[in-house]
Order: structure tokens, then sequence, then C-alpha cells
């Protein structure tokens, strides 16, 4: 498998705020990743590093094997869709269709006419009497009919209500299994794409906490639900992420898999496991009322 | 179309099982093609790669087999497999587990039997 995106010791500081600190991770080939995070924990500021749109403080990144500025051999393979893309004032949809097709290599017209018609685009249209849907939608058109070997979604669907988002999901699923390509979505809609991700990007405060394969993250965090003394007691030690108490009972999260044992041994004195999905676990490790000792050892 | 699937369990092993009811439950019976990585893939709104690893689950057990260049099958026999494996599975999960909560009722194994034939007959 080869590798598309390389990070190491990568920093941005802003005066002194490390916006992204010491940041090292890989995107390898034909693998859609999710890069999950709070507003403000860095995710944008990365993004941006990759696509040569900011300059790094200091550490290493190439993307393709280069350094990514100004360089046209990188550029030319990356689609970047911006969450607030800015388009000319008196540009027509049809007229950022006419220029995307020029800028990327792989562009598929068919594929792109087929979506401005399922997404209900007005070709003739000035992008800036659209609708936020409908500039969501454009966005995300020319993210998927460019066919970029490394396509890029920041919080792409700003506005699209639930039908246009399960339509991009949808799309995005089927022209990825024919047209493999290295896809990241940033999004905060953990729940609604967890199934897509391959791996699994979560950075808090500017630093990479978990860099880990979507399906593995499955089951390493539960919900133990009881008697508070006896909740208390069986989570002794353990590594808890969030505890709200309620009356007499209380409800703890966990993080780390629990063994059949385990499981047998909270069924006997009456507590309850319940699964906690992505979503719910990234919300209780980014809340920061989560005290992180060390590197999380999932 | 997205179906519900437990957030407790890898997703893999949970694609691996719904091939294996629609074998029991003869939507695919033994020697028929099972759907593609891709067309299960845009199905249940998972990754590609998640499904494949499913797929190969069932190859490691020898219950899917590879046809080169045409795609993955049902072997013959795996039907009768398959339910022996769920039998034991269902001893593990409903009878202990049965007879455990029943002990805690006070519900001896005779009035259990009872119970039992009783629900059978109302079926």
């Amino acid at each position: 498998m080869s590798t598309v995106v390389e990070l190491q010791g990568l920093t941005k500081a802003y005066g002194k705020v490390n916006a992204v600190d010491n940041v090292s991770f890989k995107l390898e080939e034909n693998k859609i990743y999710g890069l999950l995070g709070r507003n403000g924990a860095g995710k944008t500021t990365i993004m941006h590093m990759i696509t040569a749109q900011l300059f790094a403080t200091s550490g290493e990144l190439k993307v393709f094997g280069e350094a990514p500025y100004e360089n046209a051999r990188v550029l030319n393979r990356i689609c970047f869709v911006k969450e607030s893309q800015k388009y000319p004032d008196n540009y027509r949809v049809i007229d950022v269709m006419s220029i995307a097709s020029s800028l990327f290599p792989n562009w598929d017209q068919d594929f792109a006419d087929s979506l401005v018609l399922e997404f209900q685009l007005p070709l003739k249209r000035r992008v800036k009497k659209l609708s936020r849907g409908m500039l969501s939608a454009v966005g995300i058109i020319v993210g998927l009919a460019s066919r970029a070997p490394l396509t890029i979604f920041d919080e792409p669907y700003l506005g699209l209500d639930a039908v246009a988002r399960s339509l991009f999901y949808n799309r995005l699923l089927e022209d990825y299994a024919l047209h493999p390509r290295t896809i990241v979505l940033s999004t905060h809609l953990i729940d609604e794409v967890s199934q897509m991700l391959e791996h699994v990007l979560v950075i808090d405060k500017g630093k990479i906490i978990i860099d880990e394969e979507a399906d593995a993250l499955r089951g390493r965090a539960s919900t133990i639900i009881g008697t508070a003394s006896k909740v208390d007691t069986f989570t002794a030690g353990k590594d808890v992420i969030n505890r709200e108490p309620f009356g007499g009972l209380a409800s703890v999260t966990l993080l780390g898999e629990l063994s059949a044992q385990e499981h047998r041994q909270a069924a006997e004195i009456g507590l309850e496991i319940a699964p906690v999905s992505l979503q719910q676990m990234i919300v209780h490790l980014t809340n920061g009322k989560w005290d992180r000792k060390a590197e999380i050892s999932l | 179309m997205t179906l519900s699937m437990d957030e407790s369990r890898p997703l893999f092993v949970q694609i691996a099982e719904r091939i294996e009811n629609d074998i029991i439950e003869g939507n695919l019976p033994e020697e028929s093609q099972v759907p593609s990585t891709n067309q299960f893939a845009a199905f249940y709104q998972i990754n590609p790669a998640t499904v494949l690893k499913g797929v190969n689950l069932l190859v490691d057990q020898e219950i899917l087999y590879k046809k080169r260049g045409i795609g993955m099958f049902v072997a013959t026999g795996v039907r009768t497999k398959i339910m022996e494996k769920r039998k034991e599975q269902f001893y593990e999960q409903y009878v202990v587990s049965m007879v455990k909560e029943a002990g805690k009722l006070g519900i001896s194994a005779e009035q259990l039997t009872e119970m039992i034939r009783r629900g059978d007959k109302e079926q």
C-alpha cells in the first residue's frame, strides 16, 4: 500500500499558540479517512497545509512523495472541497463546472451532469444567488466528478438536508468502489459517516489522539449503568472517560474492551452494559472534561 | 439504505453473519453467487474494505469460495455446517442464560421444560 500523504512532526504556530502541534500520520492510497474533532481542533489547518494553502511552522510534509508547495505534479492530483468555497461574483453554476473540468485531469463530465440533475441544481443560475444547500451541492459535485487521487471534503454539507446528504454518501461509495482513490472526510456528523470510513483520525487541541482502523474502534468504549456504588467498584482502576450520576444510579463510560469474564461479572451484579457509538466516544474524549494522562492506549 | 448495525461489534463480523443468515434462510442457496463487495458496500453504506474483510472471513471458513474473474459463491454443504455452528452458539447465548435466570426466579427444570412445551404449542 503506497503512502499518499505523510506528516512528520508538523506544527503550525500562530504567535504562542500551536494550532497544529507536532502532528505525525500517514494517509494510504485508496482508503476513506475520517478527520474528526471539535471546532478549532486544527482539522482545517492540517488540510490547508496538505493542500499547500498554508506553510507549516516546522516539521515535514510530503504529498505524493513530494513537497506540495507550488508543485503542479502534486496539486493536479488534489481536489479540496471547502466548507465556504468562494467563487467569482459573476460565475454561474455551469461556469464552475466548466472550470473544474479543465482543472482536473480525471474529470468525468457525464458523472457531473447526472449529479447536477440529482441534486437539482439550476445550471444557469449565478452561484451567489444559490441557497446555502445548493452551494454545498456545487462543492460536492466538483469533489466527486473530479475523481482526484486525493479528494478532501471539509464539512462539505452546510445547509444540505438529510435527503441530499444521503445522496452524497451513496454516490461517494458507489463511485469510490469503481474508481478507488484516497478520500478525506472532515465532519461533525460522525454517526452518519462512521460506517463508510476505513480509518479514523481524531484531533484534539492540535494533537492527534486517535489514529486507528474504524472497524477496530467499534466496541472499544462501553457504558456501564447501575447502582452507583456497584458501578464505581466495577469501573475502579479502568480508563473512565465519563461519569454521570443519576439519583442513586451512575452511568460510567469506559475506554477499552471488556473481556467475556467482565461481561459475566457485570451481569451477575446487575449492571447493564451499553455500547457507545464512535460519535459518543469522541464527544467524551474531546469535551475537555476528560483529563488525558498519557497517549490513549487503545 | 442504512441497516442498523450493532455498535458494540466490528462491522465485518456482522456482515459475515448477515451472509450466513441469508444462507440459512435460503436466500442464498448453495452454489449461488453472492453479491459483489461493491454491491454490498453501496447497499449497506459500508466501506468496501470492511465488507471485503467480512467476506474473506467466510472464505477462510470455506463457506464461500472464489471463482476467478466471476465472483464469490456459496460452497456446497455449508448450510448444515453453519446451522451446527449456530446450534452451539444457541446453547451458549440462550440456554445458559435462560437456565440462570430461571434459577433466580425459583423456576425448576421441570417447570422450565413445561414452559418451553407451552411456548412451542403457541407458536
